[in-house]
């Protein structure tokens, strides 16, 4: 029951934050919120480090970019193309790593995302150096313009929601019990006859797709694409923002996310904005020693202790 | 072909060695069908080996392996647990995250077929709850169907192990060393627990109590260095000087 006041507490404080806070600041956070998010089901329910979400993030923010500029497709439409392909890049680079484990894994996502990085900067519809600009916001539903940036908030907030329910169904699902069961365990689930590959390789695609919707919002919030999305500091921002949050809960990505973003914000337009990796590099150094389960995963285990 | 109907499980010649090291030397089990069948010797005689050999967790170096007569060398080891052969793990193998009844209904889930639903309430699987409740009864563990399976007393994740295999309904049980490391009172629930469960089906155990061996197992195997010094019941096996000496040569 708790759970569900805090859930309704967070979300009325979402529809009222654009009149309080800057609502492109707060659209950027759902958007990384929603990558962290997407990222946490491979790593926090799948067991599997990818270095490599970059690749997803960045790819659909260039091809959602591409489709809504060039080809003219309604905004949301371009989204789904842009979240689609991510699966399908996922798919691809799931099935030539999924076998590895740990720290292979780890890298073979690195590598392949880094292929795609360089397919990026050298193809023409990229705009190499200069990233993609000028990108349409268009309208929600053909009547909202999304020019105006509480319209925008408000569709923004509506593509996240729909991303953490997809997100929180699939953990609370009969395939999540399987995936916990691998994560537990693998060689009992093997034994148990599930073919553990295949699971996690669906846990991956949904977590590129998911991870690709996060990329493919914010280029249409930010009107461009660049090539920051695809290069790898995005892959290593995702993993800091997860475990800073809380691994393995469902809403400690999306903490963390908001976290770094805010930090990000903050620092950068200070006297300290030369120091903004060392700053986050220190948390990243604290969370790990002190904080292993991250704020949420703390909290939780704090809250379970007192009451 | 009469061999497939008396034996269920068959190896000849399997062999497995790593790196120059034969673990595995030239074994021919054979386990014939509806008996309990034992395979014992001393720590590192290739006991677990062979069980990952058989369910294909290892790849063998060389022979063969049929169950039901049909041969098996090449299949994947989710594919033979779909054939009815389920093993359980030397150190115990539970879902250390999931409560006990998740535990077995994770394993009744697989025969709904919709362990790739992602888009499913987790409520869809209560059908099987009763069904999971029935079997953690069975094993004795009634009382712990909500407990997380990590925080449960060693012997009870045994018996949990077992019910989750249960689930299964497999013809052919393989329990690596089912009561290694526990007090006498959970020795002898697990031993009842294998003389019940094993009507009807086939069950092949690794196990170093010989207290057990002698009520439970119909034929036992003696495995040293690899391989099989000899074969029998358990009067001829425990008269053989030449066990009482692989057993002597491991305590000193
Ligand atoms: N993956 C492996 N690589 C190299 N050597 C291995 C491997 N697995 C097992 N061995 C070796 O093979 C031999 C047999 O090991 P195995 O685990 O099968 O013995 P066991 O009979 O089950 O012993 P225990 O009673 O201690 O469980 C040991 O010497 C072991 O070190
Ligand atoms: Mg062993």
């Amino acid at each position: 029951m708790n759970r569900y006041i805090g859930y309704l507490l967070v979300l009325a404080l979402l529809l009222v934050a654009p009149f309080l806070v800057y609502p492109v600041f707060l659209m950027k956070l759902l958007c990384f919120a929603l990558f962290a998010c997407a990222f946490n089901l491979i790593l926090g329910y799948g067991g599997l480090l990818s270095f490599g979400h970059a690749a997803f993030f960045g790819g659909a923010a260039f091809i959602t970019g591409h489709a809504i500029k060039v080809w003219g497709l309604p905004t949301e439409l371009g989204l789904l193309v842009g979240a689609g392909s991510a699966a399908v890049l996922g798919l691809a680079i799931g099935l030539l790593a999924i076998r590895r484990q740990g720290i292979y894994f780890a890298m073979i996502t690195l590598a392949l995302a880094q292929m795609a990085y360089f397919l990026f900067v050298s193809a023409d519809f990229t705009g190499g150096e200069n990233g993609l600009q000028g990108v349409p916001r268009g309208t929600a539903l053909g009547i909202f313009d999304l020019q105006d940036n509480i319209n925008m908030y408000y569709f923004v907030l509506a593509v996240f929601l729909i991303g953490y329910a997809i997100i929180a169904r699939t953990v609370n699902s009969p395939f999540g019990q399987v995936l916990s069961a691998i994560r537990d365990n693998e060689p009992r689930a093997t034994s148990l006859g599930y073919d553990v590959d295949r699971h996690k390789l669906l846990a991956f695609v949904l977590s590129a797709g998911l991870a690709g919707l996060a990329g493919a919002t914010k280029t249409v919030v930010f009107q461009l694409a660049s090539l920051t999305d695809v290069h790898w500091h995005m892959s290593g921002e995702v993993v800091l923002m997860t475990l800073l949050g809380g691994l393995g809960t469902l809403a400690g990505p999306a903490v963390g996310a908001a976290v770094i973003v805010t930090l990000q914000n903050y620092l950068a337009s200070g006297a300290l904005s030369a120091w903004v990796p060392v700053v986050l590099g220190t948390i990243f150094v604290i969370c790990v020693l002190a904080f292993r389960r991250g704020v949420v995963g703390e909290l939780r285990v704090l809250l379970r202790k007192t009451f | 072909m009469p061999d497939s109907e008396d034996f269920i499980l068959e190896t000849r010649g399997l062999t497995k060695e790593f790196k120059g090291f034969t673990a595995v030397d030239d074994v021919n089990l054979k386990v014939r069908r509806h008996h309990i069948h034992a395979l014992i010797g001393p720590n590192g005689a290739g006991k677990t080996t062979v069980f990952n050999l058989l369910t294909k967790f290892l790849i063998p170096t060389r022979g063969t392996i049929t169950v039901n007569g049909r041969d098996i060398t090449a299949t994947k080891p989710a594919e033979i647990s779909r054939m009815g052969m389920i093993r359980s793990f030397q150190i115990s193998a539970v879902f250390p995250h999931m409560t006990a009844r998740e535990n077995v209904r994770v394993a009744l889930q697989r025969k709904l077929g919709t362990s790739f639903h992602f888009w499913k309430p987790v409520s869809s699987l209560n059908s099987l709850n009763a069904r999971a409740e029935e079997l953690l009864h069975m094993v004795g563990l009634d009382h712990f169907a909500d407990a997380v399976a990590g925080d449960m007393p060693y012997g009870r994740k045994r018996a949990l192990e077992i019910a989750t295999t249960l689930a299964l309904e497999p013809e052919l049980m393989l329990l690596d060393e089912p009561t290694q490391g526990m007090g006498r009172e959970d020795v002898e629930r697990i031993t009842q627990l294998i003389r019940k469960v094993s009507a009807q089906r086939t069950i092949l155990m690794v196990e170093h109590n010989l207290g057990v061996v002698s009520t439970l197992c119909d034929r036992i195997t003696v495995l040293q260095r690899g391989a099989i010094l000899t074969e029998g019941d358990y009067a001829t096996v425990s008269a053989d000087p030449r066990v009482k000496e692989a057993y002597m040569g491991k305590a000193a």
